[in-house]
């Protein structure tokens, strides 16, 4: 009797073993998910060119690219940090203190409206702005990796004190007084092409390389796929994680430094309210928020679609008091698409 | 001969035997303490060159940890791990831990977001140049294709890893397991999600890898897979090595002595009921149901009192009937009625409302919310009893709890501890317990004991005889012969269709045979 006990019929009934792949998209599908946004970002460009025989000139074509350079920078950072399955909500505060504080320390004591410490040169703001950001990106790392707290309230909280931070150095105003090291890659061109344009699109080609072809770039994949796997395979998790936090958080300050050189001023609320345009951009462009899934060529899609559809409206003769009702459903009519474009449940 | 030196060897710091013929993993004198509890007390265990070697022991019995410390993510505090002989590398290095051992675990370590082959050689991808250079995507593919091709593994390198079967991501951890030189490979429960036909595949695999040199250990709860693919079994017990010996050897009466420390065997779970009396009302009625597609026309009813088993094997249907009678999925057509009343079909509340308990198949995906203590996931569904108006009262929960506790004998350190600190016996419990909660007329149980120890596999089925005792209608939904054995008499599917009805008395052969579709003698075809 005992015996039998052991004997067993061995097929078992699991829903992991019947599981059918739901998903048929190989690694060539996968490139085709990459270009999914091409046809609508030809589609928009026609509907700019109806709306306007304005839009689709040389002009207005290099201002959209100008204009969409900090969006698309931020993008890049969050798009990083969504691949290794955290969140940086902070990187739009980031965008408006990391210029402030830099400038601040460098402009000096007294003399005009908004007084600096003067304790740095002129020229060191553009670093100092990059370290800035660098400093807030370790100290996100730190509350997330080592008090392990949730990315999502912690990045929330230093959303807030970042802004707070901000305006009680600004004491809620516009900086206009700006050393002009600061404003040059926002406003300066190379070969008749903004610099802040040279910059994304090598930003974006260095992304797209070392997360192809290196094995570090690949760890984010991995990781977000996988944390526990990607350890066991002696990747760095933490390290890779942090880096990641911090290089994100660099690409928010230089976002800013564009934004000061275009508009001339830090504005007081730059970089206010761009969180869900960022996180938005990223997903229509295929980044998942799971974690593991997407690439760095499909958000820069998804960004340009996203300033593509503001300057249509623009040209289009939207009355502005409606621009943010109508840029808020297209959002979220392009969310809902791509959320059956890419197959994955986002949940 | 092995064996006594081994033992000795747990007991006092032996090194071993430098002959030619060392051990390709040995384990000498190693404790682990965990704050208070102790793990693992002063054992031992030895690996021979080309061996399958099963370790076995109930749910706590210290085998995890082991594993852990055998591969290198846990350090011992006390004794000695040795490599061929040699002493294990330092816990940092982890490559050279990787060169000597590999561990396929229960959860998988293969990333569903990339390719099959980036999956193979994560972290150490083929480079033009050094290992800071650029991947070569074409190096590294075609590495994979001739590495799965060694192994005779037919999958296309380059599609995602996520849709491999379980099967074949397994059979993936096992040939980057080898590829990283490692000759010794630690299986946690490789066919714990695996259908028969892919435990085979898989026993295959093992025994032409163990031809070729590869030690395997061995870690089941399925004792006929021991004596199917192992040679030698050490058995754990609270922490304690009990023995080590030929499988051959060994009476799974002993053996199962030896795990549980007990001399009596399982009992053979109601064995010696009574049959159903023919005047007992009928609790349960299905009558034509059809499921959406995995299953055709149904009929059955189950009387108070009775346990109705349904066996199927994987795609047969019979888990998609046992859910749809449950309200987890939606019949095309057909009712389910319960004490007479038709029961709203796909909805579970509406189930739990007529009287329908039941046990989930997959316990951590259904049947539990970890992080939450034991009370609250016993009283879930029975919420509504526990005070008015949405008010759930912590004394009337407290005490429901405590009496479902004693009840199912969960072993615990009280109500109020999380379901997630529980050995997978007791969280099964615990599933049960929900489903006894509101004193269902109808019990399902789907799958209860898969993954669960000899022990808490008896009681667990115990439970369900002292509940058809008392008037319910029980329905077990397995394909595990122990479980089928509790019942009255036993409806086999086969690919959507009742195939046979057993009466209690079946052979296990019978059983196979009309589990697989294979109309064996005696196996009266049903409806």
């Amino acid at each position: 009797m005992v015996s039998e006990m052991a004997d067993r019929v061995v097929e078992r009934e699991t829903p992991a073993a019947v599981e059918v792949p739901t998903r048929r998209t190989g690694p060539k599908l996968a490139r085709f998910r990459d270009f999914a946004l091409i046809p609508v970002i030809g589609l928009l460009l026609v509907a700019g060119f109806v709306a306007s025989p304005f839009f689709l000139t040389l002009d207005n074509m290099v201002a959209v690219l100008q204009q969409s350079t900090e969006l698309s920078l931020v993008v890049l950072a969050e798009a990083l940090i969504l691949l290794v399955a955290r969140m940086d909500l902070s990187l739009e505060s980031t965008v408006g203190l990391a210029p402030v504080i830099a400038v601040w320390l460098v402009l000096p004591a007294h003399g005009s409206r908004f007084n600096g410490l003067g304790l740095l040169p002129g020229w060191t703001a553009v670093p100092l702005c990059l370290a800035i950001g660098a400093l807030i990106g370790a100290l996100n790392g730190l509350l997330v990796l080592k008090v392990r707290l949730n990315a999502f309230i912690v990045t929330l909280g230093m959303l807030i004190t970042l802004r707070g931070l901000q305006i009680a150095i600004t004491g809620g105003q516009s900086v206009f007084e700006l050393p002009s090291s600061i404003k040059y890659l926002g406003r300066a061109a190379w070969l008749g092409v903004p610099v802040s344009v040279w910059i994304c699109v090598v930003l974006f080609a260095v992304g797209i390389v070392a997360l192809s072809w290196f094995r570090h770039g690949r760890s984010l994949y991995a990781i977000g796929g996988n944390a526990d796997a990607a350890r066991a395979a002696g990747i760095r998790v933490e390290r890779v994680v942090w880096v990641v936090f911090i290089v994100g958080s660099i690409l928010a300050a230089l976002a800013g430094i564009l934004f000061v050189g275009r508009l001339g001023s830090i504005a007081a609320g730059q970089g206010a309210g761009m969180i869900f345009r960022v996180f938005a951009a990223a997903v229509i462009g295929g980044i998942s928020l799971n974690g593991g899934r997407g690439t760095l060529f499909g958000a820069l899609t998804g960004v340009l679609v996203l300033v593509l559809i503001d300057n249509v409206m623009v040209y289009g003769g939207v009355p502005p008091v409606w621009e943010g009702f109508l840029d808020g459903v297209i959002i979220l009519g392009a969310l809902v698409v791509s959320r059956f474009t890419s197959g994955e449940a986002q949940d | 001969m092995n064996i006594s030196r081994e033992r000795d060897g747990a007991v006092g710091d032996g090194r071993p035997e430098a002959d030619g013929t060392s051990p390709v993993a040995q384990a000498v004198g190693v404790s682990k303490h965990f704050g208070a509890t102790v793990a693992l007390r002063e054992v031992g265990l030895t690996v021979a060159p080309g061996e399958s070697h099963a370790l076995v022991g109930r749910n706590g019995a210290g085998k995890s940890t082991l594993v852990s410390i055998l591969t290198g993510l846990t350090r011992p505090d006390t004794g000695q791990v040795y490599f061929n002989g040699e002493p294990a590398p330092p816990i940092t290095d982890r490559n050279a831990w990787r060169a000597r051992v590999a561990c396929v675990y229960q959860k998988s370590t293969i990333i569903p977001t990339i390719s099959v082959a980036e999956n193979l050689y994560l972290n150490r991808q083929d480079t033009v140049g050094g290992r800071g250079g650029a991947i070569s995507w074409r190096t590294m593919r075609a590495s994979a294709a001739d590495l799965l091709q060694t192994w005779n593994i037919d999958v296309d390198p380059r599609i995602e890893a996520g849709r491999l079967t379980v099967e074949q991501r397994q059979t993936l951890e096992i040939a980057r397991a080898l590829s990283f030189g490692a000759r010794f490979i630690i299986l946690d429960e490789p066919t714990a999600q695996l259908d028969g036909a892919g435990i085979q595949r898989l026993f295959d695999r093992l025994r032409s890898l163990r031809a070729a040199g590869v030690a395997f250990l061995f870690i089941s709860h399925h004792l006929q897979e021991i004596y199917e693919i192992c040679q030698t079994v050490t058995v754990y017990r609270d922490a304690r090595h009990v023995l080590t010996t030929p499988v051959a050897s060994l009476s799974k009466e002993r053996l199962i002595e030896a795990m549980t420390g007990e001399a009596l065997g399982l009992r053979e779970a109601g064995e010696q009921a009574a049959p159903v009396s023919a005047a007992a009302p009928e609790v349960l009625r299905v009558d034509r149901l059809v499921g959406t597609s995995e299953f055709g026309e149904v009929s059955f009813g189950v009387r108070a009192g009775e346990t109705l088993g349904i066996a199927g094997a994987v795609g047969a249907g019979a888990v998609a009937l046992g859910e749809t009678i449950v309200g987890l999925r939606k019949p095309l057509s057909g009712t389910v009625s319960v004490a007479g009343k038709p029961v709203r079909p796909g909805s579970v509340p509406a189930g739990l409302a007529a009287g329908i308990g039941f046990v989930p198949e997959d316990r951590h995906r259904q049947g539990l919310i970890p992080l939450r203590s034991i009370e609250e996931n016993l009283t879930l569904t029975v919420t509504d009893r526990l005070g008015r108006f949405g008010f759930v009262s912590g004394d009337a929960r407290r005490r429901t709890a405590t009496a479902l506790m004693q009840r199912l004998d969960v072993k615990a350190a009280g109500p109020e501890q999380a379901v997630s600190a529980l050995s997978g016996g007791n969280q099964q419990k615990v599933v049960m317990g929900r489903a006894l909660a509101s004193a269902p007329k109808v019990l399902v149980l789907i799958r209860p004991t898969a993954g669960v120890d000899v022990k808490s596999k008896e009681s667990l089925l115990g439970t369900v005889e002292v509940a058809t005792a008392a008037g319910s209608a029980a329905l077990i939904v397995s394909d595990e012969l122990d479980d089928l054995r509790a019942a009255d008499r036993v409806i086999v599917m086969f690919k959507g269709r009742v195939v046979a009805e057993l009466p209690r008395g079946w052979s296990d052969q019978q059983m196979v045979a009309a589990i697989e579709g294979l109309q064996g003698e005696g196996a009266d075809s049903g409806e």
